[in-house]
């Protein structure tokens, strides 16, 4: 087998440091005090010291302080055992039992492993041994000895210390920066002095939660997942994990969030302008596909809300990428007016079970089942759309027109696009008239055509078409009717919310297209 | 001891930033005895330097319990309500 075991210096318990490789071949033999087969190998391993240790190096390793101590005192063994507490040695040579022996020669190299107590197998070891040194076999009554005895877990793969010890390894896939935060100091609070909040309390990421966050994903931890602006910050799966853990993700989440990365730093998203602007805008998360359903989102009752840890954390993670990677902080280069608070996070599933027509994903060219996020930018909402009296699909679409028409300003036609999220109830009005999704945008885009003429600028309200624009216009053109959105692809229709409320939401958009900030979708490809 | 990985793209130095210092001193200063003898004594003096220099500005003296813990809250909430600065004095 090809373990081998990695070069050390080990304190001995007579306070001698002991080199591995030395000049001589080793035996070298891995002990932990609470395991019964140690116990019992202890005088095979005492009878291999007297007869051979004066032609090779006898190494026993014991993973306890306290536990070397009583092996000593119950065993009086002729060798000082090493002490390898911290586990480092144990942990690269990656043994998973105790006792595991080796056999090398000068150079350190293993010619034999044996792990636990297989009785042949160490005596044929000792025979090997007597071969090569030429000397006496030792004193051992293999007869009286148990035929076989199975080994423990070795301490370095108990999972309360293994993590720490991968994070601490030479081979530890964690390169961020490291800060080590007195005693005296409260990780909280210090978290928050250095600005690495969104204002609520963070989960500190200490090594050993970051190696456990970064389980979620089989992408290499130094991989640069994106380029963040405004600093341009090479966003790598390690930071990545960094922010989730802060944020309270759990594993599981980080394809997600790592595909949210990718997606909000594409040139078509600008995440740089929709961090800048003063009008307060901020991606909205929809996830769609298996995934869902994998790690636990809500699409259903309060999709929108809170109470949801991968709804609320996901959105949270991104949020704090954006901030510690990209560097964009209110005050800094983000420069919103009144803030919103979407900007701790908004992230939800679209229940597509209960959605009659295609699915987000599906209708954006991905297939049924591929896990997919889609952002959007959004500036207002949800804002209600309440009715509970519409009967009929027109009439119901008609109120979603109306109500949109609020966006940005009743006169803004043609400025932004909207994310409409249709409650159950609603969606079976519009079915029982056999609506699609078009038809939906198409009745918006009915009832919100308003001739120009009404959008001028005048005493009830001085935006809109600028009057000396108006006044140079023919009652022709004053005439053309002008529907609230540029193309019904401005119209982002997903499905989600509780089986009862006819209260639909509807997200408003930021400045569409290549001027501000385009939709993207991306598959989550690791699943 | 705690270690934590630094969530940021690291361009910036980790440091305790202290609270940025004024090119005026007016208002109401605190004198913090921390409770080590003749700390009083070098507050005392400190005290008479500054009120020749400093005419307009009220000084308010504070003690410590004991300098061997920290300021109690309530004493360090209290100072901070009325104080616009601090001088904490070490005397041995």
């Amino acid at each position: 087998m090809g373990m081998a075991v990695v070069p050390f210096s080990l304190r001995s318990s007579a306070g001698i440091d002991v080199s591995f490789p030395g000049e001589r071949r080793s035996l070298i033999c891995f002990v932990k005090e609470d395991c019964p087969t140690c116990r019992e190998v202890m005088p095979v391993l005492a009878a291999i010291h007297n007869a051979f240790s004066d032609q090779i190096d006898v190494h026993v390793i014991g993973q306890t302080l306290e536990g070397n101590e009583t092996l000593e005192q119950e065993f009086s063994p002729p060798f000082a055992i090493l002490d390898d507490s911290t586990l480092k040695v144990s942990f690269a040579t990656d043994i998973d039992t105790v006792p595991t022996v080796f056999w090398t020669d000068a150079e350190g190299k293993s010619s034999s492993t044996l792990i636990g107590f297989v009785r042949d197998e160490w005596q044929a070891l000792c025979n090997e041994i007597v071969q090569a040194t030429d000397v006496p076999q030792p004193d051992l009554d293999w007869a009286s000895l148990p035929e076989w005895r199975p080994g423990c877990g070795s301490l370095s793969v108990d999972p309360l210390v293994a993590d720490k010890l991968q994070a601490e390894a030479e081979n530890s896939p964690l390169r961020a920066r490291r800060i080590d935060i007195a005693v005296a100091d409260d990780e909280v609070e210090f978290m928050f002095d250095q600005g690495f909040s969104d204002g609520l309390p963070l989960v500190p990421p200490t090594p050993e939660r970051v190696l456990r966050m970064l389980s979620g994903t089989r992408r290499d931890s130094q991989e640069i997942v994106a380029i963040m602006p405004p600093n341009m910050g090479e966003v790598t799966v390690e930071k990545v994990a960094i922010n989730a853990v802060m944020a309270g993700c759990k594993p599981e989440y980080m394809p997600v969030i790592l595909t949210v990365a990718e997606a909000i730093c594409t040139n078509e998203y600008n995440i740089h302008g929709v961090m800048a602007t003063t009008m307060g805008a901020s991606p909205v998360i929809v996830v769609n596909g298996p995934i869902r359903h994998k790690i636990g989102m809500n699409m259903e009752l309060g999709a929108l809300g809170q109470g949801n840890r991968a709804n609320s954390t996901i959105g949270r993670a991104v949020r704090l990428l954006i901030r510690n990677m990209g560097g964009a902080k209110p005050g800094g280069t983000e420069r919103s007016t009144l803030g919103n608070p979407m900007k701790f996070t908004m992230c939800f599933a679209e229940w597509e079970e209960r959605n009659p027509w295609q699915p987000l994903h599906v209708e954006r060219g991905f297939e049924a089942e591929d896990s997919v996020v889609t952002i959007f930018t959004m500036t207002s909402g949800p804002t209600l759309i309440v009715d509970q009296d519409s009967r009929s699909a027109s009439e119901l679409a008609g109120t979603m027109g109306l109500t949109l028409e609020a966006a940005f300003n009743p006169k803004a036609h043609f400025g932004t696009d909207c994310l409409l999220v249709i409650v159950p109830e609603h969606i079976d009005t519009l079915l029982r008239d056999g609506y699609s999704k078009d038809d939906v945008r198409q009745r918006i885009q009915e009832v919100t055509s308003r001739p120009i003429r009404d959008l001028v600028a005048n005493e009830v309200s001085g935006t809109g078409f600028k009057r000396e624009a108006a006044a140079a216009m023919t009652e022709e053109q004053l005439a053309r009717e002008l529907p609230k959105f540029k193309t019904t692809d401005d119209m982002h229709i997903v499905v989600a919310g509780a089986e009862a409320g006819k209260f639909s939401g509807a997200f408003h958009g930021w400045a569409t297209g290549e001027i501000g900030s385009i939709s993207v979708s991306k598959k989550i490809e690791e699943l | 001891m705690t270690t934590l990985l630094d969530p940021t793209d690291e361009r910036v130095p980790v440091e305790r930033t202290i609270t940025p210092r004024p090119s005026t001193i007016k208002g109401n200063v605190a004198f913090l005895d921390i409770s080590k003898p003749r700390g009083n004594v070098l507050i005392d003096r400190l005290e008479e330097r500054m009120a020749e220099r400093l005419p307009e500005v009220t000084f308010n003296r504070y003690a410590k319990p004991t300098f061997t813990k920290p300021a109690p809250e309530e004493l360090r909430q209290q100072i901070q309500e009325a104080n616009d600065f601090v001088v904490e004095a070490l005397a041995d």
